[in-house]
Order: structure tokens, then sequence, then C-alpha cells
């Protein structure tokens, strides 16, 4: 028995030592060598947060992808949700958030109290937020793209979980939503059920395309998904300003939103050119679903998508890159 | 003078109950419940209830009762396996239940041992490891261990299964292991708790021969724990007989089966061949006017079963004798009434 | 199912219990009928827990710069942590697949054979094959140092709540709480206490993981026999003499088991980790649910599956080898053991040297890969095509027929009378101390200001668990009768078992849809596998004399099935029972990610929204709270049973 058990220490003293050689001996290789090109500031380490939908991966991949070929930057990536990127302002483990649709919590949090963070302007996408049913049905039923004739339809839409009125299906809780309000406003014979994630959304407009359902939902672009499926957006009465103030009942639209940029004070004093192009970032709902739709459906990296799509745009993202004292 | 020695283990009033709060029970009326209404009312089971005996140097003390009637409790209760709600344990002198963990665990380690009933052997040791634990417990190193256990070991018969593991060996063998394992560290008092219940009659009988044997050659107390009467009568010097966790009767072997205290002893009793068990003292009878007194004597103490052939065989009835005075005649018809089971007269 | 349990219970004490059930439900469903949608309690009642969970929250995220706590004590974790993990990572990926491989099987060789060491490289060649050797490499790195720090922690824990009744009384809620809260209600806390990344999702991960080794542990040493510890103890072996020569060698076994358990466990949490950035398959998974690519989501959870089933494998037969050495003293002879050795050490000397020789043999070769991502993405595509009309007919009839009419019975009842008749059901059931439990989890939920929340979420985890023990009965007695059965369904049970929910929750959804039934499908998929399996053990474990007997009367299969073999099986079926309810109640929050509602989504909402991370939290609790009250319930519905036998 002893000798076994020395035996088997002689074994794992050896395996340690086999396996300090590899370590020593192969380390050094695995530092990455940055492709500077010309004189630009040294740009250092960025976080960028990536929260979890696929048109945010498209902004990350082609932003990143700038800052690593072109700035040499070292780009740390999160997969992290919203809410706890914005903690990340806080401990200083996220400095960038590329597509922020409102929270306004959150910026009363972090950017008015806290102090740790900060609105860096419009990137160029335009949230668009409504009522959606498939193509389908716009064709079949052409006057049900208005909401007035929504209760005539309503009985298209009653499902299982909807308890005889008709459904509307909401997403991700994450999202603005009015839509409990709207019903109450616009005096509507439906209910909504929360589906609980972007996924039940999607997977549901695929199933009813594909199955040629009926289907009411909330959704929004820009959107990948887009892509391949064909909606139509219903129109509500047109948004004018306050018309949503009260919470239990509101009678318009969803206003337009304006997808901002929010980054770390401390980062973005930093005088990183990164900070630069993160400033100047700014492109279209179409360029976003582009490189989306390359990323979902055509299974390309993120960096294969990016690079495509930066071959294909050199005049959209040249722009980004004054002030930070190189010229692609 | 006294002349009796002085007794290895004196108990006194020993009372356990399981329950909660179960000291408010010892000396309160309720201790006078029956066990079935004490726990409807109370909640508390009283396992051991005000025992008292003195077991002698030497002697082969028994404590026999069916399951459930506390014997188990009581044996613990002398070791403090288990600790005595109320009463007194005196151990040569010294009081048990008063003593410290400290001073409990080297009267442990070198006065007391016990044998279980399912052996409590440490399966991933071998025999001889086994054997030694106790001594490996006080600090012994390993070759004295091993020598001490060599010898026991042998005492017991199990030269050659040493290096085996307790799995490898048969339940009686097994036994032989927790035996030896309490007679290495050489102790006073040895307990045996039914430590050959679960096993075949057959090696059973050969385990108590064993125990017979040993207590011929090593000379300690022992108190031995059974439900198996007839196992009592084999071993036992005394008798104490248990029931509902109290004591029903304490006696030599042939006290117990000749003169029952109760109808449970009574009824426990009464398929044990008496011949086997009772002596002469418990049949003779005076003389018949116009008896002959001229048969041959015969000791008082001669079981019965041993007087037969020359009871038999005499012409006259047998006198029997005790310290040269003549108790009383014993003749054929006196020991066919006792091996046909015939209730008996009880003299004395 | 209450009424389910009582009818199996014959005996003459219950008999006039039998009528009392049926006797509160008609009652119950009186109150309902007359007393329709009065008295109840809205959302957000009392809300003052749920505020306050709310301000904890902000004092976190305002004080850590400034907290001593922080700074001294979650920040060094935290950092500490994260760097043995990226130095961990980084010696992988210079070892190489090769040198990894190698030094897996190993260590499977030594310490559980030459079959298991095989298994281990083929399992660990899978990963490349699949594609995801470096998705692979970093989540297992992740689950070493997890499982590590949860022995490290649980073991001693364990332990000590082996050996005292005090520390194991005070330790049970806790261990309940951790087991059952869902890890999505304290994920940003979690964040906001270590940081962001794969310290985080170490700690949340040690939080699941930690109470499998502690029960184990804890169980293993309470199960030494008495006659041994008490031997030892007559023979005045000291408490320290008596932990480590006895109850510490005899507790072996289960604490392997333990070990086994607490690696599953850190596996089922890689998905959820992924959420805060933990790298590796986990996060693979999230960015393909994203794409909604079934394919490549199944592709990395197949992944997790080979890991899962290469730990289980192999700590289960190191479980059973330790117990076997302890006992017959290595049965093995010193050859085959010394060319254990040698063999292990070559494996692992050729996999260190081979990326040693090449560099580029440190990568898995290109040609070798071959996903399941396309094949696996055509099968759904086709099923979602030709099923969805018998399954939307399903999910329709389902919830119409069931889920529908119990959810109003919760929820439409004033709410006293709800207390109170599942309080009596419990009390019929089990006792005084299940029913009192019952009110207070069900107050606890009031408290919560989640009652609605609660009562969708019973009615769904209720029905979930009929269904589970109607699947489980079903399979579980055709796998307990039929070795063939076995052997061919038990892969597919423990895929189940290991699978990430985020996996099968898009073709679900694609056949389902948004509904609250699509949550009790993917809590099938999850609990089922489980449930069979204690069945089967439940019906393999009736004595065969008593099989025999009941066939050599005469009993034809489905008698002996139903006379026999269910009726003697009670016990295990009852610990399947509470399992399968404990597991469907695990999967209440993906539920809210598919349209189910209730506390699930209450907590993905939690999740989501920092406005509303107090009422994740509560929601959370709440959840603990259905679950201590199930648990209890079918746990002394097993006790009061066993005493009237």
């Amino acid at each position: 028995m002893r000798r076994m058990a020395s035996l088997r220490a002689a074994a794992l003293l050896a395996c340690t030592g086999v396996l300090l050689a590899a370590c020593a001996g192969t380390s050094n290789t695995a530092a990455s060598t940055p492709a500077t090109s010309s004189s630009a500031k040294p740009c250092g380490t960025v976080n960028i947060a990536d929260n979890p939908w696929v048109g945010y991966e498209a902004d990350v991949a082609v932003v990143s992808y700038l800052l690593k070929t072109k700035l040499g930057c070292t780009v740390n990536i999160s997969k992290i949700d919203e809410q706890v990127s914005w903690q990340g302002f806080g401990t200083g483990q996220v400095d960038v958030i590329l597509e922020n649709w409102g929270h306004a919590d959150l910026v009363t949090k972090y950017i008015t109290t806290q102090k740790v963070a900060q609105d860096f302007g419009s990137q160029g996408n335009q949230g668009i937020i409504g009522w959606y049913v498939p193509a389908w049905m716009a064709t079949k039923y052409p006057d049900i793209t208005n909401w007035q004739n929504l209760n005539k339809y309503s009985s298209l839409f009653v499902t299982s979980e909807s308890g005889g009125k008709g459904q509307l299906l909401d997403g991700d809780p994450s999202y603005v939503t009015n839509d409990a309000a709207l019903i109450t406003g616009l005096k509507l014979n439906y209910k909504v059920v929360v589906g609980g994630s972007e996924a039940a959304l999607i997977k549901s407009l695929q199933t009813a395309t594909q199955q040629t359902k009926a289907l009411l939902f909330y959704f929004y672009e820009p959107q990948w998904a887009l892509a391949n499926l064909k909606v139509a957006r219903v129109t509500l009465p047109p948004y004018t300003a306050g018309c949503d103030a009260n919470p239990k009942s509101m009678a318009c639209d969803y206003p337009p939103y304006p997808l901002n940029k929010v980054v770390r004070v401390a980062w973005a004093n930093s005088g990183s050119p990164a900070v630069n192009l993160v400033q100047n970032f700014k492109w279209t709902n179409d360029d976003q679903n582009k490189v989306a739709e390359m990323i979902a459906n055509e299974n390309m990296t993120d960096d294969q998508a990016a690079q495509k799509w930066v071959d294909a745009n050199p005049t959209v993202w040249k722009a980004w890159f004054a002030g930070t004292g190189l010229t692609p | 003078m006294n002349v009796e020695p002085e007794p290895a283990i004196s108990v006194r009033g020993l009372w356990k109950v399981f329950g909660p709060h179960p000291e408010r029970i010892v000396g309160s009326p309720e201790a006078e419940l029956s066990r079935a209404d004490l726990r409807e009312q109370t909640g508390c089971t009283a396992a051991v209830r005000d025992v008292n005996f003195d077991v002698a140097p030497g002697e082969v003390f028994v404590v026999m009762g069916l399951s459930g009637s506390g014997k188990s409790t009581l044996v613990r209760c002398l070791t403090r396996l288990v600790e005595p709600t109320a009463g007194q344990i005196t151990f040569e002198g010294e009081d048990i239940v008063a003593a410290d963990q400290a001073r409990l665990r080297e009267l442990r380690r070198h006065r007391f041992s016990m044998v279980f009933q399912h052996f409590g052997l440490l399966p991933h040791r071998k025999v001889i490891d086994n054997v030694a634990y106790g001594l490996e417990v006080r600090g012994m190193n390993k070759a004295d261990r091993h020598a001490r256990a060599h010898e026991v070991v042998e005492l017991v018969g199990l030269q050659g299964y040493e290096q085996a593991y307790p799995d490898q060996l048969s339940g009686g063998m097994q036994q032989r292991v927790g035996l030896a394992r309490a007679l290495a560290v050489d102790p006073d008092l040895l307990f045996f708790d039914e430590p050959f219940s679960a096993l075949d009659p057959l090696i059973r009988r050969g385990m108590q021969d064993e125990v017979l044997r040993l207590h011929h050659e090593v000379k300690k107390t022992m108190i031995f724990i059974t439900h198996d009467l007839s196992e009592a009568l084999k071993l036992g010097d005394r008798i104490l007989i248990m029931r509902d966790g109290a004591a029903v009767q304490l006696g030599r072997p042939d006290e117990l089966v000749g003169a029952p205290a109760d109808d449970y002893v009574a009824d426990f009793t009464r398929d044990v061949p008496k011949s086997h068990v009772l002596t002469l003292r418990w049949i003779a009878r005076p003389p018949v006017v116009g008896e002959p007194l001229d048969g041959p004597e015969l000791p008082a103490t001669t079981i019965i079963r041993d007087a037969i052939r020359d009871v038999m065989h005499a012409t006259a009835p047998v006198k029997v004798m005790s310290n040269g005075q003549l108790l009383g005649l014993v003749d054929h018809e006196d020991v066919l009434r006792v091996i046909a089971g015939e209730p008996q007269p009880v003299s004395v | 199912m209450t009424i389910l349990t009582a009818d199996l219970v014959p005996s003459s004490r219950r008999f006039d219990r039998r009528w009392s059930i049926p006797v509160v439900l008609v009652a119950w469903w009186l109150v309902w009928r007359f007393g329709f949608g009065t008295h109840n309690l809205p959302n957000g009642g009392p809300t003052f827990i749920q505020d306050w969970f709310l301000r904890i929250r902000n004092a976190a995220d305002a004080g850590r710069d400034s907290s001593p706590l922080f700074i001294y004590f979650f920040n060094p974790i935290a950092k500490t942590t994260g760097s043995v993990i990226s130095s961990m990572m980084s010696l992988t990926t210079n070892l190489g697949w090769t040198g990894i491989t190698g030094i897996a099987s190993a260590i499977s060789l030594w310490v559980a054979g030459w079959r298991h060491g095989l298994l281990t490289a083929v399992g660990f060649i899978s990963f490349g094959v699949l594609g995801l050797e470096a998705e692979s490499m970093q989540t297992l790195v992740q689950i070493i140092v997890a499982v590590f720090l949860s022995l490290l922690i649980g073991i001693p824990l364990g332990v000590w709540a082996g050996v005292s009744n005090g520390f194991s009384r005070v330790v049970t809620p806790v261990l309940d709480i951790m087991q059952i809260l869902p890890t999505f209600a304290y994920l940003p806390l979690i964040t906001l206490f270590f940081l962001i990344g794969p310290a985080s999702g170490t700690i949340a991960t040690m939080i699941y993981a930690i109470p499998p080794a502690i029960r184990l542990t804890a169980a293993g040493i309470r199960e030494v026999s008495t006659a041994t510890v008490e031997a030892s103890e007559s023979l005045g072996a000291t408490k320290w003499q008596r932990l480590t020569d006895v109850q510490l060698p005899m507790a072996k076994r289960t604490i392997v088991l333990g070990v086994n358990q607490t690696m599953m466990a850190a596996l089922s949490m890689i998905t959820i980790a992924a959420l805060i950035a933990a790298p590796g398959l986990g996060a693979s998974v999230i960015s393909a649910l994203i794409k909604l690519d079934v394919g490549a989501a199944f592709n990395a959870g197949l992944a997790i599956v080979c890991m899962a089933i290469v730990f289980d494998r192999v700590t289960t037969a190191a479980s059973v080898r330790t117990e076997r050495a302890s006992r017959a003293g290595g049965a093995a002879s010193q050859r085959t053991r010394l060319l254990r050795y040698g063999a292990g050490i070559g494996l692992i000397a050729l996999g260190v040297i081979l990326p040693g020789i090449n560099r580029s043999l440190a990568t898995f070769p290109d040609r070798w890969v071959h996903g399941t991502r396309n094949p696996v993405n055509s099968v759904a595509n086709w099923t979602q095509l030709h099923w969805y009309g018998a399954t939307s007919w399903l999910t329709t009839t389902v919830t119409h027929w069931l889920i529908d009419p119990l959810q109003s019975l919760l929820s439409n009842t004033p709410w006293p009378v709800v207390v109170l008749g599942l309080a009596l059901l419990a009390y019929f059931v089990g006792g005084l101390r299940p029913a009192i439990v019952t009110a207070g989890c069900l107050m606890g939920a009031i408290l919560m200001g989640l009652w609605p929340s609660s009562m969708t979420t019973l009615a769904s985890v209720l029905i979930g668990a009929l269904f589970t023990m109607i699947i489980g009965i079903g399979f579980g007695v055709w796998l307990g009768r039929s070795r063939m059965a076995d052997q061919l369904i038990r892969p597919i049970l423990d895929a189940g078992q290991v699978m990430p929910p985020f996996v099968y929750l898009v073709p679900c959804l694609a056949l389902f849809g948004a509904t609250r039934f699509t949550g009790i499908v993917a809590a099938l998929v999850y609990a089922s596998p489980a449930v069979i399996k204690i069945v089967a053990e439940g019906i393999r474990s009736v004595p065969a004399n008593t099989t025999e007997s009941a066939i050599s009367s005469g009993s034809n299969s489905w008698q002996t099935i139903v006379k026999v073999q269910l009726p003697m099986a009670r016990g295990m079926l009852l610990v399947a029972l509470n399992q399968g309810i404990i597991f469907v109640l695990a999967m209440v929050v993906v539920g809210g990610l598919v349209g189910a509602g209730g506390l699930g989504f209450d907590v993905v909402n939690g999740f989501a929204q920092s406005v509303f991370a107090g009422t994740g939290l509560a929601a959370g609790l709440a959840i603990v709270f259905l679950g201590i009250m199930l648990d209890r319930i079918t746990q002394s519905a097993g006790r009061s049973r066993r005493t009237t036998d």
C-alpha cells in the first residue's frame, strides 16, 4: 500500500512538472500584436458591454472590429444584460454601451446621481416601437392595420392565454411598453400576454408566418428578424408630446426612440482615440440590419460580418475617425 | 464484618427517560404510570425505571428481557453511552455518573469494554487493526498494539485471519473480532449487548462456550444482555429479568425457574426443562411417616438431572443433605414428577 | 394529486381521513363558485419587502467604492477567483487539446479504471469534434474552480451538519433557499458584489453547487452505522478520533457521490452564469438562443452533456471503487496498478509533448470538426412545420380543461379560503407540522406582495408535477421491468437532465407558442428524466419473490404492475413526486421566458429592469416559499405512510 502511495505521489509530481514546463515554454506566444498603421495615440483597453440581441451584437461587431484593426485597441466584450451593463459603469468594468433603449431609471441612477456614466449622443439608429401583424394578415384583411378595426378582428387573435379576448403578445420585459395602458385608452377588446423574451416574440412571428396563424404583437426596429419575416405595422393615433403622461391609460403611438450611446465618465476622459470613435459612431437601421442578418442568418462570426460591412461601406465608417488622429 | 466482597459495579435507583424534559418524571406521581399511559400523558418513554443491583467481581451477570424491555438502554447507561436520567452507578467505589468526559474516556479506554450485537467493526480496516483499535485510541504505538492484538486474536481463535477485512468473514468470525477488540484493552469489566443474537443457532452455541471458556481463563466480570432465556441460564451466575424498563426478578438460574416472582417470569420459564436447572433442594420433602431413611446421601446443590441415576438406582429415597443436615428426601416419583413438568410444590 | 396519494393508503387509521380530502376540495369549490373573485389580493399588495430589497440593492450599488466590506471582502474574493480562473484558462490554452485530454484521461484512469479512462478520452475529443474546443475548456476551468471551492466549503460544513443536530437544523432551510431561489433573482446582485465576469459566474455557481456537497456529506456521516460509532465511543475514542477513524472513512462513498452531485449542479448553472459574462459553452448557448438558432444551441448543449456524462460516470465509478477498495483492501494486483499508473503518466506525457513538438497540434484539427448544427436545424424545422397542428390542439385542450380551472380555483377564491384549504389538505396528507408550514409559506407569498403571481405559478407547478408523474410512472415502470429499455433510454434521460433548458426553449416555443403550457412542457423535459429514474429504481427494488408470487398466482402484467409493483414502490413514488415538484419549480423562471407569466415572469422582469429588482427578489423568495411548502407536504406524506405500515 505504502509503495503504491509514494508511486502515486511521484506520478502527480511528474505531471505537475510537465505542466509547469508546458506553461513556461509557451505562455509568451499568446500575446497578440496590434496592427496599428500610423501615428495614432495609444488606445489601451476598451470594455464594451454586449447586450443579448443581435442588432446590438452588430454594433459591437463593427465598432470592435474597427477598434482592434485600425486603432490597435484591446477590446473586452462582456456578454451581459442591460441592467448589469449599467452596473458595470459603477464597478469600472464597462466603458461603453453602444445601443441604449431609454432606461430612465438607470439614467437617473448612474448619470444623474452617481455621475459615473454620461450620454455620448445618438448612434443613428431609430428605435421604432409599435404593434405589428404578419404580412399575410395585412394582405388578407387590408383594414386590419388601422387600430380602429382591431376590435372587429379581435376574435381572430383569441388564444389559450387571452381569456376570450384578443391577444396582444409582448416580449422581453426590458423593453419599454405601454401596451396595457394603450388597450385601456383605445378601449380595445384585447389582453396583453407577456411572452417574456425576444425569442418568444420572434418565434411566434415565425410560426404565425409559416402556419398562417393570426398574431398581433409588440415589436420594434431595427430588427434582424425582419430581413426574413415580413410584417405590417398597425397604425395607432399619432404621438403628440405628453399624450403618454397617464401611465394607466393612453391613446397614442410610441414615439420614435433615438438610440444613444452611454459611456463611463472616467473612460471618456482618458484621451484614448477609441473615445472619439465611439462618440462619432453613427449608422442607420439599414446598416445594422445588414450586419445583424449576416450574423444571425448567414452563420458568420462577428468579425467576418463586420469585415464584410466595413469593406462595403468605407464612407460611413471613415467619418467616425474624426479626432482620433488617424485617417484610414 | 461484611463477608461479601466489594461489588465490581453497583447500581442504585437508575432511571432513563426519553422525551421532553425527562428529569421531571423521576420522583413525580407520573413515574408510577404504566409505560403506555406515561407516553400518552407526557410524551416520555421510561426505558429504565428504578433499577437496583450489585455485580460481584468475577461474576457473569445476565440481564434478560424481551425487546423493548430496556435492557440495552440499561447497559448503555452503565458506561454512559446513554446518559442516565437519575440514579447512581458506582464502579469500584467511583461514581460513574459524576465522571467528566475525560475521566469517562479514561475508564472506557482502560477499565470497560463492550461487545455489540451488530459487531460495530470498521469495514475499512483489517482484522488486526480492528482488534488493535482500542489500543490505538489510547495512543499505544503500532508495534506494541499489534503484538497485543496478535495475542488476543489467538485467544479467540482467529489466527490466520489477521490480514482479512471484516466483510470477508462470516458473522460468527466477525463477532470473534468484536470480542477480541473488547479483550485487547484488558478491561476489568466486559459488557455484552446481545452479542450472539444475530448469529445462527449452531454458531451461537459455540460462541457461548467460547465466552464460558474465556471467563474461566481471564476471570473478568461480565455483564451480559440477552433476550434468550437458555443463553441466560447457561451463562449467568445471576440473572436480572426486566420488563417495561423495570426489574422484575433478580436471582440465580434455579431461583428464577423454581420460584418465579410473578406470572411474567413463570410464563418465561415455563418451557425450561426444570430438571436441568433446579437442584435437589427444590424438591426435597419431609419424610412421610414410615418411610425408610437408609437411602444414599446427596448434597442439596446437585442438579436434578445429575441425580436421576442415583435416585432411580437407590432402593430407598435419597437423603438430601446440606451442611451435614438432612434437608429432606427425594424418591423416584419426585424426580419423575419434575421431568414430567408437573407444577412443583415450592419449598424453602 | 393529494387525492392520488391518499388513495394509496389502505390502513384503517387513515380510512376516515380519506374522505376528508375530497370534502375539503368540494367545500373549496363551493366557496369558489359563490365567492368568485372576491377578497383577492392584487399583485403588489403589501410591497414593503420589495421596496426594502430594492433599497438594499441600491445601497450596495452606491457603497461599493467606499464600504470596507467591499474593499476588504468582496473585491479581494472577486479578484483572486478571477485571476485563478484566467491563469488556469491560459494554462489550458498552452496545454492544447491533446494535453488536456491526456491529463483528464489519466486522472480518470487512476480514480476509476481503464474503461472510464477511455470514456474520458472520447468525451474530451468530442468537444473538438463538435467544434467547441475553446469554449469547452473555458467551461471546464470554471467548473473545476467552482467545484473545488464548493467542496472546500461544503465538505467541512457537511461534516459539521452530520455531527451536530443543532447546526443541521439551522443549515437545512438555508440550503433549501440556496437550491430553490432562482439564480435569475439574485444574479444582478452577485455582479454588484463580485463584479462582472467569471468570478461572479463561479460564485453564482457555487451558491447552487454547495448544498449537495453539504447535504450528502452530512447524510454520509449520519448513515454510518450507530453500532460502529458506539463501539468506537465505548473504547474511549475522542470526538476527533471518532470522526477521522470511523465516520469519515465510512462516509467516503456518500461524500464522493456528493462530489458527483456538486459537479452536476455546477454544470447546470453554466448557461445562467453566461448571462453575466462567464465565457464558455453557456455563452455559446445564449448566443445561439438570441439568434433562435436551435442547431447551434443544441450543439453547445451536446458538449455540456458530454462533459456531464464524463464527470458523472467517472465520479460514480470512483465512488464504487472507493467502497470496494476500502473493504477488500484493493482487489487489483500490484502489477495491474503499476500498469495503470504507468499508462496514465504516458498519456499525460504524450498529450503535453505533442504540441511542444509542433505548435499546430495544440489546436484541434479543423477537418475533424463535425458539428450537429445543420442536421438539428433541419429536424427542428421539419418538426415545427408538421407537428404544429397537433401541438397547438394539445396546448388549447390542456389549458382549457386543466390549467384554467385550477388557476381559477386558486386565484379567484378569497385568499383566506385558499390558505385554509391548502393547510387542511396538508394536514390530512401529512399532519400538523406540514399544515403549519403550508399556512406559513402562503402567508410568506402574501407578504411578498405577489399573491396572484404565486397562484398562477402554483397552478402551473401542480399540473406540471401531475404530467411529470404520469410520464414518470409510464416510462419508469417500463424501464424498471425491462433491462433493455433501460439501457436504451437511460442515455437520453441523462442528456435530458443536463441539457440546458435554453436549448429546448426555442423548439418548445415553436411548437406550443408563448403560453403557460409551454412553460409546463419545458418543465416536463427537465423534470421527467429524474422522475423516470426514481420510479424505475422503485420498481426494480420490489423483491423478485413478491413479483414471482404474483405471477405464479396468475396475475397478468397489468395486474402485477398495478397491484404489486406500484403499491410496493410507493415510497419511491413519493420521492419521485417530491423531486418532480422541485424540478418543475426550478423551471418556473424559464417558464417566465416563454409566456408562463406568474412568479417566473416577475423574476425575469426584475432581472431586466432595475426598478423591479426588489420585486424580482421577492418573487424568487415566493418561489422558495412554494417550494418549501410542496416539499414538506410530500415529504410528510412519505413519512406518515411509513409509520402506519
